[in-house]
C-alpha cells in the first residue's frame, strides 16, 4: 500500500556502496491507476502490505470495454477493466481459468495461465520437412497475440505458448 | 526451443573461458611484480564490525564437544594484516567472500574479491597500480579521472560535503528532484552515501576509470586519517563503467585507534539493533607488534567482468549466481 493505493513491485534494485548505507530503488505500479512511479527506501524499511486476494476465475468474454470472469464454484461474475487486464488481454481465451487479484472485492489485475493453447489465424505458409525450429517467422494467434514460431507451422495449427515469456513452446498434436 | 532450464549455468562456454583467462591474467600481473599469492581462513571467530556489512555465521562443533559461532569472511583483511605484521612483504589474495543480505544486479551474496597490500605504497601509488591492473586486463585501457571527494561533490552535486550540514545536504537532494527516504535524524554520513550513489555515481563518465579519494574522516573505515582542516581519511574508491570497482586505504596502523573504531562500530550496531561483533584481538596484537606502513585495496572481480562482458547484471558473470530455486 503506497499513499492509500495498492501497488505491485515491478523492479526492485538494491543500491549500496561497498562501505555505506544500502537503499532499494523500487519501480512500482499503482494497481488502481496503472501509473508507474519510482520510490527509494532505506534497505530493511517496511511498507504496509495490501490486503489482496488471488482467486481462480473462468474467463467468459469481452464486450470491448470490460472483460468478464466467473467464479466456477459460486457462478458469481465480475467485470475487469482495461487497467486491471493490461497485457493479459492478448492471452485470454474463453473458458480458460485465470488468476484474478481482488482488492476490496474489485479486480485489480489478471494473470493468464502460464501456458495457453491457441490456434494460428495468420502466418506465412509452412515449410514442410523443416522441423529444426531454427530461424522462425511471426504468427498471429486467435487472441491477436503475435509469437515467433518455427517455419513448419501453418494456419489452423494449435500452439502451446508460455505467456510469461511470450514464447512458442510446441505444436499441439490433435 | 526448450524452456529455460533450472539446472543450467548462467554463462556459456566462451564466457567461462574468458573468466578463467582474467583470473589467470591477474595472477600473471602480480607474478611480474613479485607480489605473493596467499590464502587465509574463510572461517573466523571474528567478523567485520562495519555496520554497513553483515556477515554470514555458521556453527562450529569441534571434536570432543562444544560449539561456537564462526563468521564467514566478508574480506580477508584482518588475516592479511597479520601476515604483513609478521613480515610477509607484498601479498595478494583471490577468493570468495560472503556478505549477507546483498543481492541485486550489482550484488551477489558471495563473490570473488581480489585484495592486495603494498608495504611502502602511498594511496596514490596504489591508485596507479589499480590503473595498471585494469589496463592489463582490458583490451583497451580506459581513460583515468581523479577527484578528491570534496571536488566530486562540488562538481556533481553542488555542495561542499565538509561544510554543508545535514539539512543543506537534504536540500541539495531535493534540488536534484530525487525521492529520498532520509531525514536529518539519519545523519550526515547516510545523506552523503545517498548523494554518492544517487547523484555523483550516475554522473561519472562510463568510459573511464574514476578515482574518488580523501573521504570525510567519519567514513574512514580502516583507513588512516590525515590531520588537517578538514581532516581526511586516506581512502579511495574506484569506478569502472560507472560501477563501483574497488576500495583502497592507506592502512590504519594504530592499535588504540583501531580498538576505538571497533567500539564505535559496535555502538552504532547496538543503536540500529544489529548484532554485536567481537573485536579481533589478534589484529589488535598484530598492529601493536607493528604493521609496516602500507596501502591495501579490495577489488570486486565480477564488477570488472561486468565491464569486460558489457553486461549490466552480475548474474551474467558467474556460472551460478544466487538463485532461490537452483543454488
Amino acid at each position: 500500500m503506497i499513499d492509500g493505493d495498492p501497488c505491485a513491485i515491478i523492479e526492485n534494485e538494491f543500491v549500496k556502496p561497498g562501505k555505506g548505507q544500502a537503499f532499494n530503488r523500487v519501480k512500482i505500479r499503482n494497481l488502481k491507476t496503472g501509473r508507474v512511479i519510482d520510490r527509494t527506501w532505506k534497505s530493511g524499511e517496511t511498507v504496509e502490505a495490501a490486503d489482496v486476494m488471488d482467486t481462480e476465475m473462468q474467463y467468459l468474454y469481452t464486450d470491448g470495454e470490460f472483460w468478464h470472469f466467473m467464479d466456477p464454484e459460486s457462478y458469481e461474475q465480475l467485470a475487469a477493466d482495461k487497467t486491471a487486464v493490461g497485457d493479459a488481454a492478448k492471452w485470454l481465451k474463453e473458458q480458460d481459468i485465470c488468476q484474478v487479484t481482488l482488492w476490496n472485492g474489485e479486480p485489480l489485475s489478471v494473470t493468464p495461465p502460464n501456458f495457453v493453447e491457441l490456434a494460428v489465424t495468420d502466418t506465412d505458409p509452412g515449410v514442410r520437412g523443416d522441423t529444426s525450429g531454427g530461424g522462425g517467422k511471426p504468427a498471429t494467434l486467435e487472441t491477436g497475440a503475435v509469437v515467433r514460431v518455427p517455419l513448419f507451422i501453418d494456419i489452423g495449427d494449435v500452439l502451446k505458448v508460455d505467456t510469461r515469456s511470450g514464447e512458442y513452446v510446441s505444436r499441439v498434436k490433435d | 526451443m526448450p524452456a529455460a532450464s533450472g539446472w543450467r549455468p548462467a554463462i556459456d562456454r566462451a564466457r567461462l573461458r574468458q573468466r578463467a583467462a582474467v583470473i589467470a591474467a591477474i595472477r600473471d600481473f602480480f607474478a611480474t611484480r613479485d607480489v605473493v599469492e596467499v590464502e587465509t581462513p574463510v572461517l573466523s571467530r571474528y567478523g567485520t564490525t562495519d555496520p554497513a556489512i553483515e556477515s554470514f555465521t555458521t556453527r562450529y562443533e569441534p571434536p570432543g564437544g562444544g560449539a561456537e559461532t564462526l563468521y564467514l569472511q566478508t574480506s580477508p583483511e584482518f588475516f592479511m594484516k597479520r601476515l604483513l605484521a609478521a613480515g610477509s612483504g607484498p601479498i595478494y589474495q583471490l577468493g570468495r567472500v560472503f556478505r549477507n543480505g546483498e543481492a541485486g544486479r550489482r550484488h551477489n551474496p558471495e563473490f570473488t574479491l581480489l585484495e592486495w597490500y603494498r608495504p611502502g605504497f602511498t594511496l596514490e601509488n596504489l591508485m596507479d597500480e589499480v590503473t595498471a591492473l585494469v589496463a592489463w586486463l582490458l583490451p583497451e585501457p580506459p581513460a583515468r579521472l581523479d577527484y578528491r571527494y570534496r571536488e566530486a561533490f562540488e562538481r556533481f552535486a553542488g555542495v561542499d560535503p565538509f561544510v554543508a550540514d545535514t539539512a543543506s545536504l537534504l536540500d541539495a537532494v531535493s534540488d536534484h528532484g530525487l525521492d529520498c527516504p532520509l531525514s536529518e535524524a539519519d545523519g550526515h554520513d547516510a545523506c552523503l552515501d545517498f548523494m554518492l550513489s544517487h547523484i555523483v555515481e550516475p554522473a561519472l563518465p562510463r568510459d573511464s576509470l574514476v578515482f574518488i579519494y580523501d573521504f570525510p574522516a567519519t567514513q574512514a573505515s580502516l583507513a588512516r586519517i590525515e590531520p588537517g582542516s578538514p581532516a581526511v581519511a586516506r581512502r579511495f574508491e574506484a569506478w569502472l563503467g560507472g560501477r563501483e570497482l574497488a576500495n583502497g586505504f592507506e592502512e590504519l596502523d594504530d592499535p588504540d585507534e583501531q580498538r576505538r573504531r571497533f567500539e564505535h562500530d559496535n555502538r552504532l550496531r547496538r543503536q540500529r539493533g544489529q548484532a554485536q561483533i567481537p573485536p579481533d584481538d589478534c589484529l589488535l596484537d598484530a598492529l601493536a607488534a607493528g604493521l609496516p606502513e602500507c596501502s591495501g585495496v579490495a577489488l570486486g572481480v565480477e564488477r570488472l567482468l561486468m565491464h569486460l562482458f558489457g553486461v549490466d547484471d552480475i548474474r551474467q558473470t558467474m556460472a551460478f549466481a544466487w538463485h532461490p530455486d537452483c543454488t
